[in-house]
């Protein structure tokens, strides 16, 4: 409930310019330098900081003519953010900051039949990470040296709901250029959503390349979680109630592991719990005992 | 395999000079300059 509350709470921040009704606009300020740590698209109106997805290929897109003005921009800025943040948390943002992680959440809430996803699509993210973030904006130039996001422009379903459309009603001029590539970018939303009902977060899972630079972070973050075995009785509990799929009684680190903590609040034998560089969560209650089922194990 | 924490508060030392250098480049001005315009691309309509 506390996360809930936590992931409104930044939802409204990160998207607090309410006088977008007025202005027909973006917000302009000069909070739009700071990156925020969630896929937020800093072109919807409403938003106040920037998308670091965004501002990373805006800046691999520029490198060719920036290095030929003598003005070399290495993207230090933004990769120097979410490396702090992720060496502190590692994915936590993924699970308590980022709107669409939320927006995820709340459409899997509607009755649907659910399926898991196999485990071999979780590295779709890195793919989107290395080629459409990185490789692309980076290696294929216009003529005069410039590349273009190519994330943002034919995948990110997050510019599409929380730009395209809202800027659409908002600019009745701007209805005049769609073409071929809204129609992709729409139809790659509406699967999304789609697909949004049956499986619990299957953007932070397959295609966020965001959550993937997070990922890397989960294994030496100082935030991690712990996993007693002695208490654990694999009663599938945490597994059951994780929004990754992950099994969080066999590794309770997995690099998917967005540390939403309902993994924590699901075990009734207190056997998962977090620690911050190397010190202990104290969240252990006398009132619950180890399991009876690991007591007889530990007799035989 | 858990990395021990201190590779954690390492990464956190490099990562922070790394953004200090960034500010030092003046990169947020231009993420800035960048984020204040509506991003066509990002509509799809690029």
């Amino acid at each position: 409930m506390m996360r809930r509350r936590i992931q409104l709470l930044c939802v409204f921040l990160l998207n607090c310019w309410w006088a977008f009704p007025f202005s027909r606009s973006i917000y302009r300020g000069p909070l739009k330098s700071v990156c925020v740590p969630g896929l937020n698209c800093d072109s919807c109106p409403a938003a106040v900081g920037a998308c670091p997805l965004g501002a990373i290929q805006r800046l691999l897109a520029a490198v060719r003519p920036g290095m030929a003005a003598g003005g070399f921009q290495p993207g230090a800025y933004v990769l120097g953010m979410l490396g702090v943040i992720g060496s502190v948390v590692g994915r936590m943002p993924c699970g308590w900051v980022c709107p669409f992680g939320l927006l995820q959440e709340l459409i899997y809430k509607l009755p649907a039949p659910k399926r898991q996803i196999a485990a071999i699509w979780r590295y779709g993210k890195y793919l989107a990470l290395v080629v459409a973030v990185i490789g692309l904006p980076l290696l294929l130039v216009d003529e005069f040296g410039y590349g273009a996001p190519w994330f943002c422009k034919y995948i990110c379903p997050a510019g599409t709901l929380e730009a395209g459309l809202p800027l659409m009603l908002l600019k009745p001029e701007l209805r005049q250029m769609i073409g071929l590539t809204f129609m992709i970018k729409l139809l790659v939303l509406a699967l999304l959503l789609i697909w949004m009902s049956i499986t619990c977060r299957p953007f932070c899972r397959t295609i966020c390349p965001l959550g993937a630079i997070f990922a890397l972070f989960n294994r030496i973050s100082l935030f991690r979680l712990t996993h007693d075995a002695m208490r654990c009785t694999r009663c599938g509990a945490c597994e059951t109630d994780c929004p990754m799929g992950l099994q969080p009684w066999r590794h309770a680190n997995q690099t998917d592991c967005i540390r939403c903590l309902k993994c924590m609040q699901s075990c009734r034998f207190d056997a998962i719990s977090w620690q911050f560089a190397d010190m202990p969560h104290n969240s252990i209650k006398a009132d619950r005992s180890p399991p009876i089922a690991l007591l007889t194990r530990i007799d035989n | 395999m858990m990395a021990p924490a201190y590779v954690g508060w390492i990464a956190i030392f490099g990562f922070a000079i790394m953004l200090a250098t960034g500010i030092w480049l003046e990169e947020p001005q231009r993420i800035l300059n960048k984020a204040t315009r509506i991003c066509l691309d990002c509509m799809g309509i690029g």
